[in-house]
């Protein structure tokens, strides 16, 4: 009870309550407050099924007035038009007409639930498939995530070798058993033979060294073609990251066919592949895109998610969350990740089921126990030694080197990935992908740091020193001194292996910048964390190796003094490493609190929390100062996504009415009258205009607002009119008023067509700063907003009018990006029907920007023939 | 069948046979290749490192009872010990086996079924619109009546399979050219 209405209050703070009373006219208030039974408003009454708080009347009263929550009580006799309300691909969502939807159809069952027992049923099912499809989505991305691990490091280790006696296991496994018991030969074991070995017949020499870097060679050319192939012949939309795209899909756009059953298979095979193929890539990032098209796949099973938008993206939150509890075995972190960095509408209600969803994918993998670790992820490491506070300054080093990081690679990357975008190499991704994996295995394999599979890169860089650690960067002095034992002395002098490790590390560090940015943006699925944990934590060791020795041959420092005595263990070069992981991955992404939530459940110890903390700031603070947006950011305004950062402020000084659409010498705005249209000049209009929406106003001389109608709607309201109802001609009428008009006794049967008709669309007045609107639009998740002067419509706000302002006042004051418009500009799409190049006037762009969509955001040519219309139709009086 | 039922099979059976191998797994988890304790012994005055690897319990798994022979006499057991790290260790191989051979034969799945549609499919519909792109369709149209059309499209089970593969054809098609081609997504 009580966490109901905790929620509620939750809900109430999310929702619209202020605006809505204002914009909502009273025709709608009449019908809205008459019918509502005052109910509960929210979905998951679990607990208590009838009882209602106050606060859900007030926030159902008051926002509950919008078009569909009204009009369909106000309609009870007809039955709702089957596609009213659904989407265009490429098209914005209007979240506040999916939530009344949704508060409407809960409404519906609840009045039922007493009818009967079966109605009663449904109405538990109802509520509880909120948690199911969380359940159902935990489950099948950890069970996916296990098979990622699993094929993925054995793929990996397939470069090298192959286990003979049981073809399936990887080198680890392959050793299992293996008996080799004395400390020369541990790495050693007969059943695991590499391909010189099983080509040549001999494991040593140049010769056997050359057969493996040719076979090295081979197969990471053989998996990424294999990857780059799958992804382009059965599922494009499986390439790249994926949460660019995730976090622009959850803030209410439309991507057909992104989050399917196609691009899950195919993402989740060529991952693996992509991972195994050597490419300085990872699989986080593309482990939230699989958890979220999971999601999305088992949403379709309840009605509650599969048919409204904003339900959905609560289970898409839920399942990213998921994504990255299976990504690092992180189930908090991946909460906070949902919330801090993919999500967009964020409520209580969701936090839990995220947290739910992530308990149970991690509970999933962890009973697979991919890495025979009996952890999640294989770069888990428990330290327990103490660090000390003159450690800061080395901590704050590397988060400036983390922050730097972060600002180079994102402008080095988005510099690639815009000359990949606008010139003719883009048109070779196979190409590419064959060039930059040759690349890439050829450079790797020389080094053993980079010819490793880099989570085991990260794993050896985070892991200290001790007996069990066989590599280069413990060979201390001592330590071959077989007379001493090692923890006797733990800050050794370096020995040369060190110091060649330090070579091999920095060059580990140069090959892996380098390729990272040429590498993500690349054709195949390709995360972006493990490479930036990787190239920090090679620069963490080297600093904390650094930092060692000095505190050993000058231990009577003041600095070192105090802590560090001779003898006494004082520095832990992989804790430093974790350090700088960290801290470049905040600077890549800009992450913070998740980040450092995400790196402590990896070590599991709190007492690091500090250092985390001041590296992850660090890094943040200088690479803000270099440019205010993350990777993500980036790609997504590189791309044109339509999405509004909730995180952005806007402190410009404009006018609703300098925004609006349409301008000052533009054509006036195309309304349709409330009463006075035929089914014919409705058909012209909107076959004349690409507008995605238009206003109904109560006629031409009044001019005043009555609603909103959209385009899609009128479309498929007309088709389905015209084969269900008789007597609809070209020349019936076309009312959206409440009663029909009268009219001359032998025209034919008028066309009802309230029920599409959105009657409490927002408005704002041509004098609201734009502050307030983006505010609302933010908020909200508006998709478009009337603009209105003494109740007369101006015009009109849609969703990329704002993004198109904001770009223009960047611009202004950075010209440093061009954005999807300015670049559509430069280069027209060459590939129309009759594939002749054809010029655009510069003011479509603007008027078709009316359009809610994505410019030009078609599916076909078709769409494209209308996207180059240049006559823009209007309805002047003489239309009318 | 496989363009529409295909990738849910495939999840559907993922998680099934995992969870099926995995309770399996874990049912017969202490058979002797599945379980092992390694102690890992540095070197200690003069005797050098050793590795120590038993199929022990995880209560038992320690250096006194998995060193064996102990290399160093009675009195110096403790020291000994002290230094030795032993973990314990479980895996499934059952779950690994079955993992891979249920990847390898997805992938060897689509490989056949991108030749199929690489090499043999344009000969045997010469005629057919695959070719001709999408210009004659309606986007909007098409998109919505999906169930009408693929009743429509054919009665028997192959001619809606057809249908069904047709309108996925389209599908991936346009989103070749929305990535590849115009470069609007995912550059």
């Amino acid at each position: 009870m009580e966490s109901e209405q905790l929620y509620q209050r939750g809900y109430c703070r999310n929702s619209y309550n202020s605006i809505a009373s204002a914009s909502s006219d009273e025709e709608l208030l009449d019908g809205a407050g008459v019918i509502m039974d005052f109910h509960t408003t929210e979905d998951d009454n679990l607990l208590d099924g009838d009882a209602t708080s106050p606060g859900s009347n007030y926030a159902m009263s008051n926002g509950g007035g919008a078009a569909s929550s009204s009009t369909h009580l106000l309609d009870f006799l007809e039955e709702p038009i089957p596609g009213v309300g659904t989407y265009d691909d490429f098209h914005t969502i209007d979240w506040v007409r999916e939530k009344c939807k949704d508060r409407e159809r809960h409404r519906k069952i609840n009045s039922k639930k007493k009818e009967s027992a079966w109605e009663f049923t449904k109405s538990l099912y109802d509520a509880w498939s909120g948690w199911l499809v969380v359940t159902l989505t935990g489950l099948a991305s950890g069970a996916l995530a296990g098979l990622i691990d699993i094929a993925a490091d054995w793929m990996n280790d397939l470069k090298e070798g192959v286990c003979l006696s049981a073809m399936w296991f990887n080198h680890e496994q392959c050793c299992w058993t293996s008996n080799e018991t004395t400390f020369a030969e541990r790495d050693k074991c007969p059943q695991w033979k590499s391909w010189a070995e099983l080509i040549l017949g001999q494991a040593e020499g140049p010769g056997s060294y050359i057969m493996n870097y040719f076979m090295y060679i081979y197969w990471a050319l053989s998996f990424a073609f294999l990857a780059v192939c799958l992804v382009k012949v059965f599922a494009p939309y499986a390439c790249g990251s994926g949460i660019p795209e995730i976090k622009t899909i959850l803030s209410g756009f439309i991507i057909r066919g992104y989050l399917g059953k196609w691009t899950l298979m195919i993402k989740t095979i060529t991952l693996v592949l992509a991972v195994a193929s050597g490419l300085s890539l990872g699989k986080e990032g593309p482990l939230v895109h699989v958890a979220c098209c999971c999601g999305n796949i088992f949403s379709y099973l309840f009605p509650k998610y599969s048919k409204n938008e904003a339900k959905k993206r609560e289970v898409l939150s839920a399942a990213s969350a998921a994504g990255v509890s299976v990504a690092f075995g992180a189930p908090i972190g991946g909460v906070l990740f949902s919330l801090e960095e993919v999500s967009y509408y964020f409520p209580l209600k969701t936090l839990w089921r995220s947290f739910f969803a992530a308990l149970v994918a991690a509970f999933v993998l962890r009973s697979i126990n991919p890495f025979g670790n009996s952890r999640l992820v294989l770069f888990y490491v428990e330290y327990h030694t103490p660090w000390y506070l003159f450690e800061l300054i080395p901590f704050i080093l590397l988060g400036v080197f983390g922050g730097l990081w972060g600002a180079f690679f994102i402008r080095a990357n988005i510099a690639w990935c815009r000359r990949r975008k606008s010139t003719r190499f883009g048109k070779y991704p196979v190409l590419e992908v064959i060039l930059v994996a040759a690349i890439t295995a050829i450079v790797a394999f020389p080094n053993p740091y980079t010819r490793q599979n880099t989570s085991e890169l990260i794993k050896e860089l985070f892991t200290d020193c001790g007996p069990l650690e066989t590599s280069q960067l413990c060979k201390y002095r001592s330590q071959m001194n077989g007379s001493k034992a090692f923890t006797d002395d733990p800050n050794q002098p370096a020995e040369p292996g060190v110091y060649s490790a330090m070579w091999q590390l920095c060059l580990a560090l140069i090959f892996k910048i380098i390729m990272t940015i040429f590498t993500f943006g690349l054709k195949v699925p390709s995360g972006l964390f493990i490479p930036s944990m990787a190239i920090g934590a090679i620069a963490g060791r080297i600093v904390g190796i650094a930092v060692e020795q000095l505190a050993y041959y000058h231990h009577d420092w003041f600095l070192f003094k105090e802590w560090c005595e001779v003898g006494a263990d004082c520095i832990t070069p992989g804790l430093y490493a974790m350090v700088g992981a960290a801290a470049c991955l905040g600077g890549v992404t800009r992450m913070t609190v998740s980040l450092v939530v995400i790196v402590f459940e990896l070590t599991g110890g709190l007492e690091y929390i500090v250092p985390l903390m001041a590296a992850v700031m660090t890094s943040k603070w200088v690479g803000d100062a270099f440019g205010r947006e993350g990777i993500y950011e980036a790609h997504i305004r590189l791309n044109g996504y339509p999405f509004l950062d909730a995180k952005e402020e806007f402190t410009h000084t404009t006018l609703a009415r300098e925004v609006m659409r349409p301008r000052r010498n533009d054509p006036p705005l195309a309304v349709l009258t409330q009463d006075d249209l035929t089914v014919e000049e409705l058909q012209s209009v909107i076959n004349e205009t690409s507008y995605n929406g238009f206003p109904v106003i109560v006629s031409k001389e009044s001019q005043r607002l009555v609603g909103f109608a959209l385009r899609r709607d009128i479309t498929i309201a007309i088709e389905n009119a015209r084969r269900k109802q008789e007597g609809i001609l070209l020349n019936s009428r076309v009312y959206f008023t409440q009663h029909a008009p009268s009219l001359p006794a032998d025209s034919p049967r008028p066309l009802k067509l309230r029920s599409i008709l959105d009657m409490s669309p927002f408005t704002v007045t041509d004098h609201t700063p734009m502050e307030i609107v983006v505010d609302i639009f933010r908020k909200l998740g508006l998709r478009q907003c009337l603009v209105t002067h003494n109740g007369i419509v101006l015009g009109i706000i849609t969703k990329k009018n704002i993004l198109e302002h904001l770009e223009e006042l960047k611009q202004h004051t950075e010209p440093l990006a061009t954005s999807w418009y300015y670049h559509k500009k430069r280069h027209p799409p060459s590939h129309g029907a009759n594939g002749k190049p054809r010029s655009r006037v510069h003011h479509v762009q603007l008027i078709r920007s009316f359009q809610d969509g994505w410019g030009g955001g078609g599916t076909g040519s078709e769409e494209e023939e209308e996207e180059e219309e240049e006559v823009v139709c209007l309805l002047n009086g003489s239309s009318l | 069948m496989f363009d529409k039922y295909g990738p849910l099979s495939f999840l559907a059976a993922t998680v099934v046979t995992v969870f099926l191998l995995d309770a399996g797994a874990v049912a017969d988890a202490k058979n002797f290749e599945d379980v092992r304790c390694k102690c890992i012994c540095p070197p200690y005055r003069n005797i050098s490192g050793n590795i120590y690897n038993r199929n022990v319990t995880q209560k038992d798994c320690t250096c006194l009872h998995v060193v064996e022979p102990m290399p160093v006499p009675g009195y110096d057991v403790e020291a000994y010990c002290l230094l030795c790290e032993c973990k314990y260790e479980e895996r499934s191989s059952n779950t690994i086996k079955v993992t891979i051979i249920i990847y390898l034969s997805v992938v060897g799945a689509l490989l056949l079924y991108m030749l199929f549609l690489l090499l043999v499919d344009p000969l045997i519909r010469k005629h057919d619109p695959y070719t001709q792109p999408l210009h004659n369709e309606e986007d909007s149209e098409e998109m919505r009546p999906q169930a009408d059309s693929g009743q429509a499209r054919g009665n028997t089970v192959l001619e809606r399979v057809e249908g069904a593969q047709q309108r996925w054809k389209k599908q991936v098609q346009e989103q070749r050219k929305t990535v590849f081609d115009r470069h609007k997504l995912l550059s």
